[in-house]
């Protein structure tokens, strides 16, 4: 089980140089798209391919310009055109835009780019955003990287573009971790896995040995946090990324489980059984000092800090039902947040602090829903026969979750699938998997 | 048609129950439909079966209790099971056991977690005021991760509920 597979993400050295603007224009009204609207008119946007002087070169550019076309497709704010309608092409673009000929075919933005692999072996990434109608550079940078990571810089040229347009940080740059799931629903076997947002470079991390469950990113990402069955005990453990390392979190009488790091990476959250009562409980990582934080005949689990580390929001049944607590991060002034009808359960908090994301039950339906953390405001994003788990992208702008469809006695159905949903309820998108998939959770932009 | 899916689940689970018998292999008895429970004693006869065994706690006792949904308290049917799963641990001194907590799929996995510990416990605390050594007894919570029957509809979901008494 230990050390099955060995995955470093601190393999990216990146320079960023900002490009000087090819000319400056007066100002004028920007080209800017609002997200906190319930529904965008998506931008057309043209990606063309970025030129090279080689063959290999020029591929680079071709599979980056995709990958960036896809992620602004899939944000739902852009369409990307058709590269076919394009009338300037990619060795003419590598001079200055005609934007005219861009106009013409309607994109009111466009990135252009060029690729060159340099004498020491690196890959250089230039791009620039152009507003087709105003005829401006609004953002051009350059980075340097080894070629094996393309990839990532078509990600982050991604997020440079989401944020120059919308004014928020992006999260194309980000990784999935979850669980893969694989065979009959009385029998399922699960491994953790881990892929780049958009589904790429996936690798399982455990070889489904042992039932794992509920991964959890620490802020930094070099680990996870999870729950294994190893040996028939099931604990919270820490995997390291870099070194395929999986360590057992302390040494706990019962089952530890609902792990989550505390946005400074310094403490887990966890529940623990003892006696069959559950109850929530925080570990130094550094000191190994536990602290129990609820004292309850209830059942206390899936805590999860605030983004300022000084609340923690839970799941309790102390009044009957499930439902939305929140109290401080020693465990003091707990106060109960959803009186909505229906259980309440597996509430995060987000990123940006504003909302609190959950998971509610309600006649035999389950749905995702966000509420401000006094409880207030609350909307529902997805409803369906089983919907649970949702996890915030790191700019907390969308949510992504499972879905698990009803399976007949024969054994058909059943199936899991990732799906993600912006924080305006439009936008549903599945993340597609090799296999079935429960259980996300979306990582902070990578450092 | 479910009749007979139990007849072929239960001989299967005997045939291999004898090689490993830590699992809880998917057998119903105990306080199941008197339908499910027959074909389970009648396949059972075919075989030897050797007292202390996780085959004569299944054919001879029954191995498992339900509860209801989101619910860890125990019935009058589930106790007189347990008072027969407490009269064959005295009988069998010798023998430790798991008590494994299940439940169906519509609770959170996590707050499902919690619950199925919450059930092992019911039946774990029953049988140590009945007598039993804490000691003998381990508990261990699956949540909803290991269904006994498949299928989105209340049939199944009854059967999920469970606790199942394994020998280790």
């Amino acid at each position: 089980m230990l050390g099955l597979l060995r995955l470093s993400i601190k393999w990216f050295h990146s320079i960023v140089i900002p490009l000087a603007a090819l000319f400056v224009m007066p100002a004028h009204a920007e080209l800017r798209i609002d997200i906190t609207q319930g529904s965008v008119k998506p931008m057309p946007i043209a990606v063309a391919d970025m030129s090279g002087k080689s063959s290999v070169e020029k591929k680079f550019g071709r599979d980056i310009a995709r990958v960036i076309a896809t992620d602004l497709e899939r944000s739902g704010l852009f369409k990307s055109i058709d590269r076919k309608a394009f009338i300037q092409t990619t060795d003419a673009l590598r001079s200055l835009p005609r934007f005219g000929d861009w106009r013409v075919i309607s994109a009111q933005a466009l990135v252009q780019g060029r690729t060159e692999l340099v004498p020491d072996g690196r890959l250089r990434v230039e791009f620039r955003l152009w507003d087709v109608y105003a005829e401006t550079q609004m953002v051009g940078l350059a980075y340097f990287t080894i070629p094996d990571n393309w990839r990532r810089v078509a990600h982050i040229i991604s997020d440079a573009i989401y944020k120059r347009i919308t004014g928020e940080t992006g999260y194309f740059d980000t990784r999935i971790v979850y669980i893969a799931e694989s065979g009959p629903a009385d029998k399922r076997k699960k491994r953790l896995a881990i892929m780049d947002h958009d589904g790429a470079n996936h690798r399982f991390l455990t070889d489904g040995s042992s039932l794992v469950l509920t991964p959890r990113f620490s802020p930094e990402l070099q680990e996870i946090t999870y729950l294994s069955y190893f040996g028939n005990l099931p604990r919270v453990y820490i995997f390291n990324i870099d070194t395929g390392r999986q360590e057992i979190l302390g040494d706990f009488p019962g089952m530890t489980f609902a792990p989550r790091f505390s946005p400074d990476g310094k403490t887990v959250v966890i529940s623990m059984a003892k006696g069959g009562n559950s109850d929530i409980y925080t570990m130094d990582l550094r000191t190994r000092k536990v602290s129990q934080l609820t004292f309850h005949s209830a059942i206390d689990t899936s805590g999860s800090f605030s983004p300022d580390g000084k609340k923690i929001v839970f799941n309790s049944d102390r009044g009957g039902t499930q439902q939305i607590y929140v109290m401080t991060e020693n465990g003091k002034s707990v106060r109960r947040i959803s009186y909505g009808k229906g259980r309440y359960a597996t509430p995060v908090w987000s990123p940006r602090g504003d909302l609190i994301a959950f998971t509610k039950m309600h006649k035999g339906r389950f749905f995702v829903g966000v509420m401000r953390p006094d409880g207030s405001g609350e909307r529902l994003l997805y409803e369906d026969f089983l919907v649970e788990s949702p996890t915030w992208s790191p700019n907390g702008r969308v949510l992504m979750f499972f879905r698990q469809s009803k399976s007949t006695p024969d054994g058909k159905g059943g199936g899991s699938r990732l799906f993600s949903v912006d924080l305006t309820g439009h936008n549903l998108r599945e993340i597609i998997t090799p296999m079935d998939a429960s259980d996300p959770a979306w990582s902070p932009l990578i450092p | 048609m479910r009749f007979k899916n139990f007849g072929v689940l239960a001989t299967v689970a005997l045939l291999s129950a004898c090689a490993s018998g830590s699992e809880d292999k998917g057998t119903t008895s105990g306080a199941g439909s008197a339908a499910t429970a027959k074909p389970t004693v009648s396949a059972a006869a075919t075989n030897v079966i050797a007292p202390g065994s996780q085959e004569d706690l299944v054919a001879n006792v029954g191995d498992r209790v339900f509860f209801g949904y989101d619910k860890y308290t125990l019935n009058d049917k589930s106790r007189a099971i347990l008072d027969k799963q407490a009269a064959w641990l005295n009988a069998n001194p010798a023998v430790k056991i798991d008590i494994q907590g299940h439940c169906d799929e519509r609770g959170t996995r996590e707050y499902n977690l919690a619950l199925g510990e919450r059930r092992a416990n019911s039946v774990k605390d029953y049988l140590v005021q009945l007598g039993l050594n804490s000691s003998r007894v381990r508990t261990i919570s699956y949540g909803k991760e290991r269904p006994v029957a498949v299928g989105s509809m209340e049939a199944s979901w009854t059967q999920n509920r469970r606790s199942v008494t394994v020998v280790q």
